[in-house]
């Protein structure tokens, strides 16, 4: 087929999502010809009118604004000896598609990771001693710290409007919010959700015990709210479709309400939807990309030619684009050598389902973002020497909208269905709330990511290959964690209580996260990551690598902010460095 | 239910009644008179009446269908069941449409079992998947008891499909295990969704767990701990139909209820 070559740009952004878009703009901003590149299809707020945006078979259970997976999907296996089976309807996690990406269907949860997320083997190292890891854990270092990033979180906050509680102002702690996370210059730029019925409780019995509740960072806009680019958000009314769903009031942040308002229509940028990227070009040596292939929507195969080329998508995308492009050395779990697939990490979790008679919760209004945490047991907030695991997570009740056909709990033992589950479905929908952790999950030699051998996506490329199980740590730091969630319910005196602990292996069959990273990730070493402290490839040092694929292990926290505060901190770098001198930075 | 009534005829009836005829959907696909101790004072716009022509299923598969329904979901003192919802014809309409051809799902080969952990293996799709293990049950039925599925007492009933759900009964063809996960699923799906998918006729779901719908704007209530929310539920075609009064940004306005839940 003979290709169509289009007029070089300067750089090409393949993913219009979160990272895409934000460097988009800045670049476009800095004077740089942009082309985006996003295979999904246009979407803007006009998509999302009331009253079809409240339709929970629509979005959150046909999955209107996730990947076709007829077109392409992953396959898994627990272990490298099983055979990797397609993923063939969604489960454990859903990717998005379209412009906008997973930031157009995210709840809108915007952490700052821990100063140790970034320092993980250096830190716990120095505290326990090496034999904290288990043998085969390959958790290490991002090669950038916190407060590197610390600038970049901001500007991210700013922008995506985020709501919440400052915890450490310049490093003076402050009351209401999180102790534990690093210090902040300044204090979020608006205030955090209202609190719900179920929050307040967790907040009083956290209060009791001697913990610290805060609210959890918001991007779901408190109050109306204009940014530093000049796009104005809506404030949230607390209608409860956030997470799967696009928002009618325009007031979940996301790159169609944060970035895109001043980006479409930029003279320096252009955006093409229904394009697909199916390879990076690399240069005869292949240590220089000179644009991508993609296939466009009349099934053509066009060039578009670039100085630079940012990979923004999913992780997943990321991922398999460097290995169907010879982007850096693939990852071999056996010979434990390559870095491209290497370290792909998840999270795990743990839930209290509390039951009460008499009390009445409104689960179903809330938001996305809307939640009270605390952090005494996440990261290595507290002493690990004697429990025989390392990392942790978020503990909290959170109130982002129940629906009727993911939410109506019923206590252990009430029959499966009949009229005994259908008095109970009754009784509980409105008289229920969750106590859950949310856990980082350590990488290991193990898990990891490569090119499937059998299955094919519809252009006849190899799907991506995911081989992932949970490990012992994991098992013990969410047992942990739910010990702890149990106490807390305890305190709040429901009449029952049912606890979900993911004991076994791992499964794509129940939704769990879809906090997926690693793949392509960051560090100071080329032997054990795929990209440098600035996501830009080692190997094809004019490609940056932007996303959850650059994590080296994942956090407990949720990871668009940070997400957000790398796209700042790499879209400076090229700014004000890399376009001036191209070549690796150091 | 009374199928022998066509729609078409019944609607003519309701034009004599007037537009804003205050018969609800379930009353109107059933023709139950209302009294079940439900409120159905709302509007109900003539247009959310759906038809009952079924698209996918067989006569004999849905009498399968509602029979198992009627096993799930029963209508009781608490209000109507899966069947009386209409949930039948939501399944028809699912299987019907895209999800029931696996449109959007991954369907290329090979198909080994796979573990647990793998998830959907099977390469029928889920038309399929109702249309094989109807056929295989209601072939063992007729072995074992001389009747269909659908004929059979409710009580033998409901020990067939918890046999079939504990996989402690094989099918030929396909998982007795999946074609149950499917079935559930596609039960409780009907029954909670709008009743624009054909299901949850009245909001019978909705009014059950008291779920309100399509959200209002809840900056107020939601700090109002633990009091209640009682409103008449508001589905799509509500909103769509004029019957519900609009705030400022488009959201309904609940009519709150006189009694408590």
């Amino acid at each position: 087929m003979a290709t169509i070559r289009r007029k070089s740009a300067d750089v090409v952004v393949v993913g219009v999502g979160v990272a895409g878009s934000i460097l988009a703009k800045e670049l476009a901003d800095a004077g740089l010809k942009v082309v985006g590149l996003e295979r999904g299809p246009h979407r803007d707020v006009s998509d999302f009118p009331m009253p079809y945006t409240h339709d929970e078979l629509r979005y959150a259970r046909r999955h209107e604004l996730m990947q076709d997976l007829s077109r392409e999907t992953i396959t898994f296996r627990n272990t490298s000896s099983e055979t990797a089976l397609p993923m063939r309807e969604f489960g454990s996690f859903v990717m998005g598609d379209g412009l906008g990406g997973a930031g157009l269907h995210w709840d809108g949860m915007t952490w700052r990771f821990l100063p140790w997320d970034f320092e993980t083997r250096s830190r716990s190292v120095a505290r326990y001693g090496a034999s904290i890891f288990p043998a085969d854990c390959t958790s290490q270092d991002w090669g950038i710290t916190y407060d590197e990033l610390e600038p970049h979180y901001d500007r991210f906050e700013q922008v995506y409007a985020v709501g919440g509680k400052v915890g450490n102002l310049k490093g003076e702690i402050q009351p209401g919010g999180n102790p534990f996370e690093g210090p902040r210059a300044r204090a979020y730029p608006n205030p955090p959700t209202k609190t719900t019925h179920a929050g307040a409780l967790f907040g009083q019995a956290a209060h009791s015990l001697g913990y610290k509740p805060f609210p959890v960072p918001s991007g779901n806009s408190t109050r109306p709210y204009t940014n530093p680019y000049g796009a104005s958000l809506g404030a949230c009314v607390y209608c409860g479709y956030c997470g799967r769903f696009g928002c009618e009031m325009n007031a979940k942040a996301s790159p169609q309400t944060a970035v895109l308002p001043t980006l479409l229509g930029h003279r320096n940028f252009e955006l093409r939807t229904l394009t697909n990227v199916i390879r990076v070009n690399l240069d005869s040596k292949g240590r220089r990309a000179t644009g991508v292939t993609y296939v466009d929507a009349r099934g053509r195969l066009v060039e578009q030619p670039a100085e630079i080329v940012l990979l923004t998508s999913y992780v997943f995308g990321n991922v398999r684009l460097m290995l169907l492009s010879g982007i850096g050395q693939p990852y071999d779990p056996g010979s434990f050598k390559g870095v491209v697939g290497r370290n792909y990490s998840y999270q795990h979790y743990s839930v209290v389902t509390l039951f009460f008679e008499d009390r009445l919760f409104n689960q179903f209004m809330g938001a996305g973002a809307l939640g009270v945490a605390i952090d005494e047991y996440n990261g290595d907030n507290f002493d690990h020497s004697k429990l025989g695991f390392i990392g942790g997570g978020v503990i909290w009740t959170t109130s982002q909208g129940v629906r009727p056909i993911a939410y109506h709990p019923v206590p252990q033992g009430t029959p499966k269905w009949g009229s005994t589950w259908k008095a109970a479905a009754a009784r509980y929908f409105n008289r229920s709330f969750n106590i859950s952790s949310q856990g980082g999950v350590q990488s290991y030699r193990g898990n990891c990511l490569d090119l499937d051998a059998t299955y094919r996506d519809s252009y006849g490329l190899p799907l991506l290959r995911m081989t992932f199980d949970f490990h012992e740590n994991e098992h013990k730091m969410s047992a942990y964690l739910n010990d702890r969630a149990k106490e807390l319910a305890a305190v709040v005196k429901p009449s029952k209580t049912n606890v979900t602990l993911l004991n076994g292996k791992y499964g794509i069959v129940r939704y769990q996260s879809t906090h997926n990273t690693g793949g392509a990730i960051m560090g100071a070493d080329p032997a054990t990551s795929a990209v440098n402290k600035y996501s830009q490839s080692w190997d094809v040092p004019n490609v940056f690598v932007l996303g959850a694929s650059a994590f080296p292990q994942n956090s407990g926290y949720n990871p668009t902010g940070t997400v957000g505060a790398l796209s700042y901190w790499t879209a400076d770098a090229i700014k004000s460095r890399y376009v001036k001198n191209p070549g690796l930075l150091t | 239910m009374n199928r022998d009534r066509p729609r078409r005829e019944f609607l003519k009836g309701l034009g004599t009644l007037g537009a804003a005829a205050a018969l609800p959907a379930a009353a109107a696909r059933t023709g139950e008179r209302p009294g079940d101790g439900h409120d159905h004072s709302a509007p109900v716009s003539v247009a959310s009446i759906e038809s009952t022509t079924l698209l996918f299923l067989t006569r004999a598969e849905a009498d399968f269908v509602d029979a198992a329904l009627s096993c799930f979901i029963p209508s009781d003192d608490l209000g109507p069941g899966a069947r009386e919802a209409g949930v039948t014809f939501f399944i028809d309409r699912q299987l019907h449409g895209a999800w029931g051809a696996m449109a959007r799902g991954y369907r290329l080969g090979p198909w080994p079992e796979g573990t647990p952990q793998q998830g959907y293996q099977s390469p029928l799709t889920p038309r399929e998947v109702y249309r094989t293990a109807i056929r295989e049950i209601d072939a063992l039925c007729e072995t074992k008891y001389r009747k269909r599925f659908a004929d059979l007492p409710q009580p033998q009933q409901e020990a067939l499909l918890k046999t079939l759900d504990a996989g402690e009964l094989t099918l030929e063809s396909v998982s007795g295990t999946l074609f149950m996960n499917l079935l559930w699923t596609n039960t409780q799906e009907g029954f909670f969704a709008d009743p624009v998918y054909g299901g949850n006729h009245d909001k019978a779901g909705w009014r059950l767990v008291g779920f309100p719908g399509v959200a209002a704007a809840y900056t107020d209530h939601v700090e109002r701990h633990g009091q209640p929310y009682d409103v008449e539920p508001v589905g799509i075609d509500d909103m769509l139909g004029r019957a519900v009064e609009l705030d400022e940004h488009g959201h309904p306005v609940h009519r709150k209820l006189a009694r408590s839940r």
